[in-house]
């Protein structure tokens, strides 16, 4: 019965809800924090470019440096949103 | 050898002065000669929380310029004779504490203390950096609160980089955790983050909780420093920090809930 459901049903405490908010964005800034200097200006200035064509978040994008044996690799992960093939005067519209 | 203790968050308003002022005196009240310097320039506070806002005459800005003397800007505790505060300026900005300057006045107080406790401003602007630059240990002052760990966070994170220690490659700055206005019922309702979930995020050793207590606010109000309490559980906790920054293992007091009676929860706190 739904309604039962409804009453017996575990609320998730909000203690638990800050932690898993806090985890999840400590780690983010760690890895912002840990690559070189230039990182996190590099993501504004690749998004001042994706934004020109498609309305994104600076969330959306990941700006990594991992070393591999002798070399370091960049690597760059944007989501598009589902609209992505709506130019970008349409989305402001929407 | 002297010990320069900086008292850091980040976020404003969880302690800061309170916990300075405290330790300072914790560690004076165990004989050591202590020194307590605000570092929150045009926002000075920490006379008024020692009880000495009526003597401050100069000021740590005047020292840095040499416009007064350290013995002369120096205030005497009025019940520790082996604590002296250093105001900071009221007047001037925070971009008037100069590397240099800040240095010489902390090398010259380490000729005559043993240990050196700085009061930091909030943020992580000119004020913070410096109160935190010539540190050999750090406390960390954090609030069981979402924006007061993400800031005590990325505190840690310019202690671990920007500060002498740090950019000198000498051994790192030690840091101590001390949670503040700790509520055991609300983290037992699951309503407020434990200590445990607060080391997990963190990573750093806890030196110590402090319960929330109507005493502290209390004790600012007239100007003598919670540890002073005996009676108030937030003063016996601070005299256990002290004790945990002396080197004492001491297990950490005043964390489990207490059960309110009937009539407690039907007429009152």
């Amino acid at each position: 019965m739904a309604i039962l459901d409804y009453l017996l049903r575990k609320r998730k405490k909000s203690a638990a809800v800050a932690k898993e908010r806090l985890q999840i964005i400590l780690a983010r800034e760690h890895i912002d924090r840990s690559g070189p200097d230039y990182l996190p200006e590099l993501k504004k200035d690749i998004l001042k470019v994706v934004e020109k064509y498609v309305a994104i978040d600076y969330d959306k994008i990941q700006v990594t440096i991992e070393n591999d044996g002798n070399c370091e690799i960049l690597e760059l992960n944007i989501s598009l949103p589902d609209s992505s093939t709506v130019p970008l005067t349409k989305v402001r519209k929407a | 050898m002297a010990k320069v203790i900086v008292v850091t968050s980040g976020k404003g308003g969880v302690g800061k002065t309170t916990t300075s002022a405290s330790v300072a005196t914790g560690l004076a009240k165990r004989g050591y000669k202590t020194v307590v310097i605000d570092f929150d320039v045009g926002l000075r506070n920490l006379d008024l929380v020692m009880g000495c806002e009526r003597r401050v005459v100069y000021d740590f800005v005047n020292v840095i310029h040499g416009e007064a003397s350290l013995k002369q800007a120096l205030i005497r505790d009025k019940r520790l004779a082996n604590l002296d505060i250093l105001p900071a300026s009221q007047t001037r900005d925070k971009e008037a504490l100069v590397k240099e300057g800040v240095e010489r006045v902390l090398n010259e107080l380490r000729k005559t203390h043993d240990y050196i406790v700085c009061d930091s401003p909030a943020g992580i602007e000119t004020g913070a950096v410096m109160a935190l630059y010539f540190a050999d240990e750090a406390i960390v002052v954090t609030n069981p609160e979402v924006s007061s760990v993400r800031d005590s966070d990325r505190i840690l994170g310019i202690l671990s980089a920007k500060s002498k220690r740090a950019l000198d490659g000498d051994e790192p700055i030690k840091e101590h955790l001390l949670i503040t206005r700790y509520d055991p019922n609300r983290v037992s309702a699951g309503e407020m983050l434990s200590i445990d979930d607060i080391i997990e995020l963190l990573g750093i050793p806890l030196a110590g909780v402090i319960p929330e207590s109507t005493s502290v606010l209390q004790a600012s109000n007239s100007g003598v420093p919670i540890i002073h309490d005996e009676n108030s559980i937030s003063g016996l906790a601070y005299q256990d920090l002290v004790e945990r920054l002396l080197g004492e293992e001491i297990p950490i007091r005043f964390i489990t809930p207490v059960k309110k009676g009937l009539f407690k929860r039907l007429f009152g706190t």
